[in-house]
């Protein structure tokens, strides 16, 4: 099978670590991966501002980008769905955005739904699951505590079959984080003090290690950890995943 | 314009304040989780409701004249307000007419919204709120923080001082049931010294011509069964098409608000009670805009349940005050624009989109996508700063060219860490930042392609 990675510019610049372990992931299980290299960003910082005019050509070059490629992979949450749940908010008459939104998944997705793999290997520490929101309440990676429907997660499924891993149990397992795109800057003090509280429940549950399916939320958390001079470390369920079925 | 983060930098900064606000509308966000989970058909409710809401409003003419014709056959008497000028003149207008110079009040948004009290004040009417928390923060001559815990800001001590100040309790007071006994006691008087109610409206029954007010102390009761004159004030979008129509969001908005299964009074007021005389003032102030706009409509859905505030982190964290309007919070910040837009251009960016709202809502406003779609309006009408839209214009020019994305990058890597703390690096450390990008190492890496 073959996947073209959609990479976040973030990460693509800030954490090529977490790019290159979706790479690594995704041959372990036997796909092909290709790497589009005229891509740069979804466009969802000008989105989320209000900014949509800037947002568009910047999604249409998105589809020109992937349009040649069977499946698109993206290891954030937040970014596949910008895709799927808002690039219709910004190409409404876009004949070939419906092609691009059927094809683009979320890493978890992929893993769990498409390659449906329950990956086998050993990783023993304590770990605390940081439930982005946009994966989990717009992607539904996983039932949300709002909602009263039969309880399941898709990230939590990739990991529990990890030997040796204790997925702790936080107070409130899918509380926003507070880093939110440009409101971590605009909404510093808030945006800060619903880091620290997060934190502080993965602190309590004992977690050694916080892992999400979103590295904007953890290098907002990392951030919060190291200034505070917190043990915690963050990981990234790409690198997580590679790293225990080495 | 309501500057939402400054007015929140200063609520994080009492950090014993920050946390016990935080833990105790996290406390009724999870009642409410413990009382929905006893109702298996929940989801179906939520949209049940969502889809009586959708009717109702697409409907609204028809059945505001088919409840005015009710309520006018039950013995009510009903006003039309284009806008809170005009309520506030019918309100004032029926309460001059009868000599009223005391009135007492339990608990309405809209009032609020409509600036009533301060409007009675300064023609010489005495305004008493009867809600306990709406009376803590008359005393305290503040806004609501919260549409269903008005005073869920302060603590007890506080409000042992307040009271002893307003009250005469005893100096260092703060027992919860003593205060609450002392309140009920000053309100008993008011209460038997009103000449008229004046109630909000949680529901309106289309086919009956009733109007429904849901309390926790039986407040709206005291101050419509005392007094000679009930006035209720309502917005067009409260109809519910009949009984049967109206069990469904009694089921959902106790659950919803406050974790109980029902609010303690459900009053049902078809038409007055003998020998006095029940007014219903029907008011637009914005709504009918808001139902025009297709997008934006479901928000009229809102039956006022607080849940959306409760769940929302950035509400707990910046406490209702920092929203600057009658209704904070999610749905506050959905609708204060269309009244405002330019006053108000702030609050849509008062959220990390997280989307709990969207989740917790019972009637399935969709709250967070609207305030995504309002923060692309208020940028469409140029009510977003300029230095944001330089950012983006720039982001926009380099995004589209993949050579200047990576030299923007590599010097980004470069000089980022060099910058003074200030933004992100003021309370967080940057990443340690990589020496090449994902797509140098991806290119320069040997092996499986």
């Amino acid at each position: 099978m073959e996947v073209a990675l959609f990479i976040p510019c973030y990460m693509d610049q800030l954490y090529p670590r977490v790019a290159m372990a979706t790479a690594e992931l995704l041959e372990r299980y036997g796909v092909t991966v290709r790497f589009p290299e005229a891509q740069t960003c979804c466009g969802q910082p000008m989105a989320n501002s209000g900014f949509f005019d800037d947002a568009r050509p910047v999604a249409r070059k998105m589809i020109d980008v992937f349009e040649s490629y069977p499946h698109v992979v993206c290891p954030s949450g937040s970014c596949t769905s910008m895709v799927r749940n808002h690039y219709p908010d910004l190409l409404a008459s876009e004949p070939r955005l419906e092609a691009l939104r059927g094809k683009t998944l979320e890493l978890c997705e992929f893993l769990h739904d498409v390659l449906k793999v329950r990956p086998a290997g050993r990783f023993a520490h304590k770990v605390g699951l940081h439930q982005s929101c946009h994966g989990l309440r717009e992607l539904r990676l996983g039932s949300g505590s709002e909602r009263l429907v039969p309880a399941f997660s898709k990230t939590r499924a990739l990991l529990e079959g990890l030997e040796g891993i204790e997925l702790v149990e936080l107070a409130r397992p899918d509380d926003c984080c507070g880093f939110g795109g440009t409101f971590a800057v605009a909404e510093e003090a808030v945006s800060c003090a619903m880091g620290r509280d997060r934190i502080a429940d993965h602190e309590r549950a004992g977690a050694e290690i916080i892992t999400a399916a979103d590295i904007s939320c953890l290098m907002h958390m990392d951030g919060l950890i190291r200034r505070d001079g917190k043990k915690q470390r963050v990981l990234h369920i790409a690198e997580l995943l590679l790293e225990a079925t080495a | 314009m309501i500057d939402h983060a400054a007015r929140a930098k200063t609520f994080v900064e009492d950090e014993v304040r920050l946390h016990w606000h935080d833990k105790a509308v996290w406390f009724v966000r999870q009642k409410r989780d413990l009382a929905r989970a006893v109702l298996p058909e929940w989801e179906e409710l939520r949209t049940l409701a969502s889809q009586i809401k959708a009717h109702t409003l697409s409907r609204l003419a028809d059945y505001l004249e088919e409840f005015e014709k009710k309520a006018l056959a039950a013995g009510a008497q009903v006003h039309w307000a284009r806008d809170a000028d005009e309520h506030n003149l019918i309100v004032h207008g029926l309460l001059q007419a009868r000599g009223v110079t005391r009135l007492v009040k339990s608990k309405s948004m809209l009032t609020e919204d409509c600036g009533l009290n301060p409007y009675l004040e300064a023609r010489g009417i005495e305004v008493v709120d009867t809600d306990l928390g709406e009376r803590i923060v008359q005393f305290r001559h503040e806004p609501p923080s919260h549409i269903v815990m008005p005073a869920i800001h302060l603590r007890k001590e506080e409000i042992g001082v307040l009271f002893h100040e307003r009250l005469g309790t005893p100096v260092g007071l703060a027992d919860p049931r003593a205060l609450t006994e002392a309140a009920r006691q000053h309100l008993r008087a008011k209460f038997l010294g009103a000449q008229a109610g004046l109630t909000g409206v949680n529901f309106a029954i289309a086919s009956t011509g009733g109007v429904v007010v849901c309390t926790n102390e039986g407040n709206a009761d005291l101050g419509t069964a005392l007094p000679p004159l009930h006035i209720a004030c309502m917005g067009v979008e409260k109809l519910v098409p009949g009984p049967r129509e109206l069990g469904v969001f009694l089921r959902l908005l106790a659950r919803s608000a406050t974790g109980q299964a029902i609010t303690t009074y459900t009053s049902h007021y078809h038409g007055p009670r003998p020998g006095a005389e029940l007014h219903i003032v029907i008011v637009d102030h914005g709504r009918s805009g808001i139902l025009a706009r297709k997008e934006f409509r479901r928000a009229l859905q809102c039956i006022r349940c607080g849940a959306c505030l409760n769940t929302c982190p950035v509400y707990r964290h910046s406490g209702g005050h920092s929203y600057g309007v009658a209704v904070a919070g999610p749905i506050g910040s959905v609708l204060a624009p269309h009244l405002d837009a330019k006053k108000n251009a702030g609050l849509p960016f008062a959220s990390t989109l997280c989307g709990s709202c969207t989740d917790v809502c019972p009637v399935r406003i969709d709250l967070h996508h609207q305030l995504l779609l309002w923060r692309g309006e208020l940028a469409a009408r140029g009510l977003v700063p300029l230095g944001k839209r330089f950012v983006s214009r720039v982001g926009r020019w380099v995004l589209l060219r993949t050579w200047a994305y990576r030299l923007f990058g590599k010097l980004a890597r470069i000089f980022a860490p060099l910058l003074p703390r200030s933004g992100w690096t003021r309370q967080r450390e940057l990443p340690p930042m990589p020496r090449e990008s994902f797509r140098a190492q991806w290119r320069n890496r040997a092996g499986p392609r």
